[in-house]
C-alpha cells in the first residue's frame, strides 16, 4: 500500500507498518505519531532512538526488555504510547510490529 | 482501531506455573494491545501472590499427561522440582519473566490485581502477605461490578 506524507511516498503495509525502515525519516515519524493522536516530546523522541538501537542490533523488543533499558520505565512508556504502546512506538519508529506474546 | 474486546477479566484459582503463566501473558497482551485488563487471583491462584510462596510454583507432574511420563514417576520426591526446573529455563530463554517480576510489569502496565476475599479468609492470609502490587481484597460482586462496559470478557483459569 502506498502512503503519502508531505512530499514523499512510502510504502506500509495494511496495519499502516513502513515495509522498508530506509523510507523513515523524521517527519514521517512525526506524521505517523500525529495520526495517532500521539504529539511527540524529547521524552518520545529518547525512546524511539532506544527503538532503533535495538532494531539495528537486530535485538527483539519485549515489554521486560523496556523494564531493563535504564532509558524508560514501564508506567511512563504507557503513558506516553497509549493504547498499545510497543504496538504504537515501533509504527512511529518505522520498524515492523513487534512478533512476540510478551 | 476498533477492536471489540475492550476489557478482558481473569480469574485465576490455581497456582500451577503453566496456569499461572497462561493468565500473566493473556492479561498482559491485554495491555499491549491497548485492552483494559484486570486479575482477581483465588483459591490456589493466592499462591501466585503470596510474597512467600510466589517464587516456588510447580508445574504439575501428577495427573498430566501432556508430560508424557507414567504418573507413578511423576509422584516421585524430585520430579516435579525437576519439571519445574527445567520449564523455568526454557522460559527464561524466552525472556519471559519469573513470577515476581512479571506481576511487577502487569501492574506498572496498569493491569489491576485483585486477592479474593474468601479465599483470603479461607487460607487466614492478611494484606501483609500479599505482595504490594495487589490494589485491594474484593468480594466476587465487587469483581463482577467492574466488568462496566461493553466489549468486556471474563476467563476463569
Amino acid at each position: 500500500m502506498r502512503k503519502r506524507i508531505g512530499h514523499t511516498e512510502i510504502e506500509v503495509n495494511d496495519e499502516g507498518y513502513l515495509i522498508d525502515f530506509s523510507q523513515w525519516t523524521k517527519e514521517i515519524g512525526e506524521c505517523i505519531a500525529d495520526e495517532n493522536g500521539i504529539c511527540l516530546t524529547d521524552r518520545h523522541w529518547e525512546v524511539i532512538n532506544y527503538i532503533h538501537e535495538k532494531f539495528q542490533k537486530d535485538e527483539p523488543l519485549s515489554i521486560r526488555g523496556i523494564k531493563k533499558s535504564g532509558v524508560i520505565n514501564i508506567k511512563e512508556f504507557y503513558q506516553l504510547f497509549p493504547g498499545g504502546p510497543l504496538k504504537k512506538a515501533t509504527m512511529i519508529a518505522g520498524i515492523p510490529k513487534p512478533k512476540s506474546c510478551i | 482501531m476498533g477492536t471489540k474486546v475492550k476489557k478482558m477479566m481473569f480469574i485465576l484459582s490455581k497456582a500451577t506455573i503453566e496456569n499461572v503463566y497462561a493468565a500473566f501473558i493473556m492479561a498482559n497482551g491485554a495491555r499491549m494491545e491497548g485492552i483494559e485488563s484486570e486479575l482477581f487471583f483465588t483459591f490456589f491462584g493466592l499462591e501466585a501472590i503470596q510474597k512467600k510462596k510466589l517464587e516456588h510454583l510447580h508445574v504439575a507432574t501428577v495427573g498430566n499427561p501432556a508430560m508424557h511420563i507414567p504418573t507413578m514417576l511423576g509422584g516421585l520426591p524430585g520430579v516435579e522440582a525437576l519439571a519445574t526446573k527445567m520449564m523455568k529455563k526454557e522460559m527464561e530463554k524466552l525472556d519471559i519473566p519469573p513470577v515476581g517480576e512479571f506481576l511487577e510489569i502487569l501492574s506498572d502496565s496498569g493491569c489491576r490485581l485483585w486477592a479474593c476475599k474468601l479465599a483470603v479468609d479461607m487460607f487466614h492470609l492478611k494484606e501483609e502477605d500479599l505482595i504490594d502490587e495487589i490494589e485491594g481484597i474484593l468480594t466476587i460482586g465487587d469483581f463482577y461490578n467492574r466488568a462496566d462496559q461493553e466489549g468486556t470478557q471474563l476467563l476463569f483459569i
